[in-house]
């Protein structure tokens, strides 16, 4: 836990004189392996933390399963009914609901995928201790749109070999002339702003709500501990605040894993769709 | 009479207005996204009451729009470290 909350220390910083958070938050210091690629740092340590947990829940989930169909005991516990639940959530209401059940279930491993790490490295930005999501630094958003951007392409020409380009980049029904105007736009909306707008719309969001959260924090520990008289009453004001922007920080940890996960879908589902 | 040198000093301050022209431009960059996401929301609603059984889809399609639409104001917050350099 101590190396967990290093790189941040409420108590030192700016004592007496309130300190607004900056973007260093998300450059907390190296602790190990400093100068290799693989440097160690709080956000590093964090994401490590949430795929073993990942990797260990699934493999529990998937073991009961297997037992329970080997056995014929259908009757779930409720951790298992709880796995079980929220991985038919993104199989029935993402996956079957855009894409229909055979295209579905055929990327549903990469969809489940999507939305349980999105959703891990989120929900870390308000759990106590670690406090800092693990999609906070643009690396991990970028794998993650750049698997979806892979897919959507695969899809695409897997379904319509090279006519999948054609029909991106020169939509059917526009007059011949409009194609100057028309392909550029297409272009960059279908392959450049789609992957960068999923990576950028993630860590943005982690980032503005945890810079919220430090903001009203410090704002809080400044007005209690070392403002006088009737200034301190703010730092009960600043708590809440704090208090119920953490709740709204949970809304928006399942929203953007949602959201990422349904436009990866609807992507994909674009890809697949017949000329119009 | 203290309060009266603290509104002195706001005015003061105030009147001379300094810091990063990037928080006004933030501020621009706000106002077409908010009013674009509250566009989305209120016509679902309004669908939503006009019929109630399509809900569920009407929400999916919400949330696609209102990702779309955020977007903008995102990259917003993110063109200040694209720029820097």
């Amino acid at each position: 836990m101590l190396l967990l909350t290093a790189g941040f220390d409420p108590f030192t910083a700016g004592e007496g004189e309130f300190e607004p958070p900056t973007i260093g938050e998300f450059y907390p210091e190296v602790i190990a392996f400093e100068g290799t690629p693989f440097a160690l740092n709080r956000i590093m340590l964090i994401r490590l933390l949430v795929t073993t947990l990942l990797i260990v829940l699934f493999t529990l989930w998937a073991n009961r399963f297997r037992k329970s169909t080997a056995t014929g005991q259908f009757v779930p516990g409720r951790f298992q009914m709880f796995g079980e639940i929220s991985l038919n959530f993104v199989r029935k209401s993402i996956a079957h609901e855009q894409l229909g059940e055979k295209d579905g279930d055929r990327f549903l491993p990469l969809l489940t995928t999507i939305f349980f790490i999105v959703l891990g490295m989120n929900i870390t930005g308000i759990v106590p201790g670690l406090n800092i999501a693990g999609t906070s630094v643009i690396g991990l958003p970028i794998i993650l749109a750049g698997a979806a951007y892979v897919t959507f392409i695969y899809a695409g020409v897997k379904a319509h070999g090279v006519m999948f380009f054609k029909n991106a980049l020169f939509p059917a029904g526009v007059p011949k002339a409009f194609y100057v105007l028309v392909t550029p736009i297409e272009f960059l909306s279908t392959f450049i702003l789609r992957p960068v707008t999923l990576a950028l719309r993630l860590m943005m969001n982690m980032i503005a709500g945890h810079l919220l959260l430090v903001l009203c924090f410090t704002a809080t520990h400044f007005f209690v501990l070392y403002s006088d008289g009737a200034f301190k009453a703010f730092g009960l004001l600043t708590f809440t605040f704090g208090f119920v922007f953490t709740l709204f920080e949970i809304l928006v940890a399942f929203l953007q894993a949602y959201v990422f996960t349904l436009l990866t879908t609807v992507y994909i589902q674009l890809s697949l769709a017949d000329e119009h | 009479m203290q309060i009266i040198q603290l509104a002195a000093e706001a005015v003061t301050q105030v009147s001379q207005v300094s810091g990063n022209l990037g928080v006004l431009g933030y501020g621009l960059a706000a106002i077409g996204p908010g009013i674009g996401v509250g566009l989305v929301v209120s016509k679902t609603i309004e669908s939503i009451a006009r019929q109630p059984e399509l809900a569920a889809r009407l929400q999916v399609t919400m949330w696609l729009g209102i990702a779309f639409t955020e977007a903008l104001a995102l990259i917003g917050l993110a063109t200040p470290f694209i720029f820097a350099a």
